[in-house]
């Protein structure tokens, strides 16, 4: 009897151990999601209405704070640039997502 | 915001610039030899500091565009001021830095604090003077490049005919006169037409430093390519192409993203270049296109820890890398590491060593341990093993003093200067 003596390299184990975790991560080996990723950094959503409309009426007053937990960003608040959460675009939703 | 994001020497090594995430600049100045104490010319002290870029938010795309400096680049000193170039994700500014040691005294019309004199207590005429003041150091921007680059400019090189420098993004080259804002030359453009076919994006650029026709830039996908830009106006087609062949039969998941390169720096001569990807530091010959001379591995036993490096997003760092000084009969290649290590590898004798920059493990003026990391087995006395590696402190960019062995190494916060040991 032959034993056929299969020593996987630790890149290997490392990928196998990925896939395991995320089955369905995309079949293109660190190709366009990680590059989209990288070209929309900065990405985040922005009503420049909501925006100068507050400017306008807080020219006196104070802007608002954004509250610790950040969630207000709209209706009650007015949002500014700097209070939007950051809008990173997930690794984790795309691995999941494939 | 104290995040150092660059570090650069001029081409003296007097002057030390460091940009952070908030978007300062802070210029250190290497304190003059002292007759009596010939051993501290490794002391630098602040020379100046100022805000070079501001946080920014594009209305239009809704892209908030980030302060933090890339990239500074020092220009050849021409006269007594200083001149360098520092940028962030879209715009490029020309810094100057001079010194003001002297102050006219003696107005005619005006008291010493400003207000202005009576005129009719004005019997006599007096000439202003020039008096010694204490050193005032002023920064002021001199240009400033912007609107030339959609996506995140990662590199910024002047050439060697320092008049031009070029400018890299994701996806475009554009090439730059030091004079002229309202225009640059796009010398590179790999943007497919279809965004869905995008495949590899431009991660470094660099001029050559004697030819001042010739540039290179590196990939996400290990290609360096080499462009002579008297060729064509639009250097799309490269004049030399660097790729080491990949037995396929290793490729995995994690292949192209640990292939990718994140810095490369030619030689002081030019001969050679130096490429870093995520595990391994590789020099190539610029005369030997398939594959490099010299690899070195940085932390080659990260390699079955891919999968949570991964995770955690570090596979994705960008480590610098250096040469060491240009001294002709020493070649030292320097790069950083986790945990507060750095490494430098001796091209001659093939020697290796790995450092610690921390403030905990080293007393100030004591020589540096070397460290080693125990990849697995049982672990020696003073070895640390690969799982109680800190993966928050890492030291992505490093400098060597142009003419000393002095070196300057960032951790997250801090700069830490090194000078070899006095014999």
């Amino acid at each position: 009897q032959e034993m056929e003596d299969k020593v996987i390299s630790p890149e290997k184990a490392e990928e196998a151990k990925l896939k395991a975790r995320y089955p369905h991560l995309g079949q293109k080996p660190g190709g366009s999601d990680f590059l989209r990723k990288r070209l929309q950094k900065g990405q985040k959503y922005f009503d420049s209405g909501d925006y100068n409309m507050a400017k306008a009426k807080m020219k006196n007053k104070q802007l608002p704070t954004a509250t610790p937990d950040k969630t207000e960003v709209t209706g009650d608040h007015i949002p500014t640039p700097q209070d939007l959460p950051q809008r990173k675009p997930s690794l984790v939703a795309s691995k999941l997502a494939g | 915001a104290d995040i150092i994001s660059t570090v650069e020497f001029n081409h003296s090594g007097e002057l030390l610039a460091t940009g952070d995430k908030g978007g300062r600049v802070v210029i250190f100045q290497q304190e003059q030899e002292n007759k009596t104490q010939s051993h501290s010319r490794g002391e630098y002290n602040v020379y100046s500091t100022f805000q070079s870029h501001e946080p920014e938010f594009d209305y239009l795309k809704s892209l908030e565009i980030e302060e933090k400096i890339n990239k500074i680049r020092w220009l050849p000193q021409k006269n007594a001021a200083q001149f360098l170039l520092s940028t962030n994700d879209k715009t490029i500014k020309l810094w100057k830095i001079s010194e003001r040691d002297k102050r006219p005294e003696g107005y005619n019309l005006k008291e010493e604090d400003g207000r202005y004199r009576d005129p009719t207590t004005v019997t006599t005429l007096r000439v202003p003077v020039f008096r010694p003041m204490d050193l005032m150091v002023e920064a002021s921007p001199r240009r400033i490049f912007a609107n030339a680059h959609t996506y995140h400019i990662n590199s910024i090189s002047i050439n060697s005919d320092y008049e031009t420098y070029l400018s890299a993004d994701d996806l475009r080259i554009n090439l730059w006169h030091l004079e002229i804002t309202d225009r640059s030359f796009n010398i590179v453009d790999i943007k497919p037409a279809n965004m869905e076919e995008l495949t590899e994006v431009i991660t470094a650029a660099e001029f050559h430093p004697n030819s001042c026709n010739t540039f290179v830039y590196s990939s996400s996908k290990g290609t360096i390519r080499l462009c002579d830009m008297r060729a064509s106006a639009l250097c799309d087609r490269h004049s030399k192409l660097f790729e080491e062949p990949e037995d396929p039969s290793n490729r995995s998941f994690f292949s192209e993203i640990i292939s990718s390169i994140s810095d490369v720096k030619f030689s002081h001569s030019g001969r050679y270049m130096m490429t870093r990807d995520y595990l391994s530091v590789k020099i190539w010959d610029l005369n030997m296109e398939n594959r490099p001379v010299e690899t070195y591995q940085v932390h080659e036993y990260l390699r079955s820890k891919l999968c949570s490096l991964y995770e955690n997003d570090c596979i994705f760092d960008k480590f610098e890398c250096c040469w060491n000084g240009s001294d002709r009969q020493v070649y030292i290649v320097m790069t950083g590491s986790y945990n507060n290590f750095f490494r430098m590898f001796d091209r001659n004798t093939k020697r290796d060593i790995t450092l610690e920059a921390s403030r905990e493990n080293n007393k100030p003026r004591t020589v540096l341990k070397p460290r080693k990391v125990c990849a697995s087995g049982k672990r020696k006395k003073d070895e640390i093993s690969v799982d109680s590696l800190d993966f928050n402190k890492k030291i992505l960019h490093t400098a060597w003093h142009p003419k000393e062995n002095i070196i300057a190494v960032a951790t997250t916060n801090n700069l830490y200067i090194f000078q070899d040991k006095m014999n």
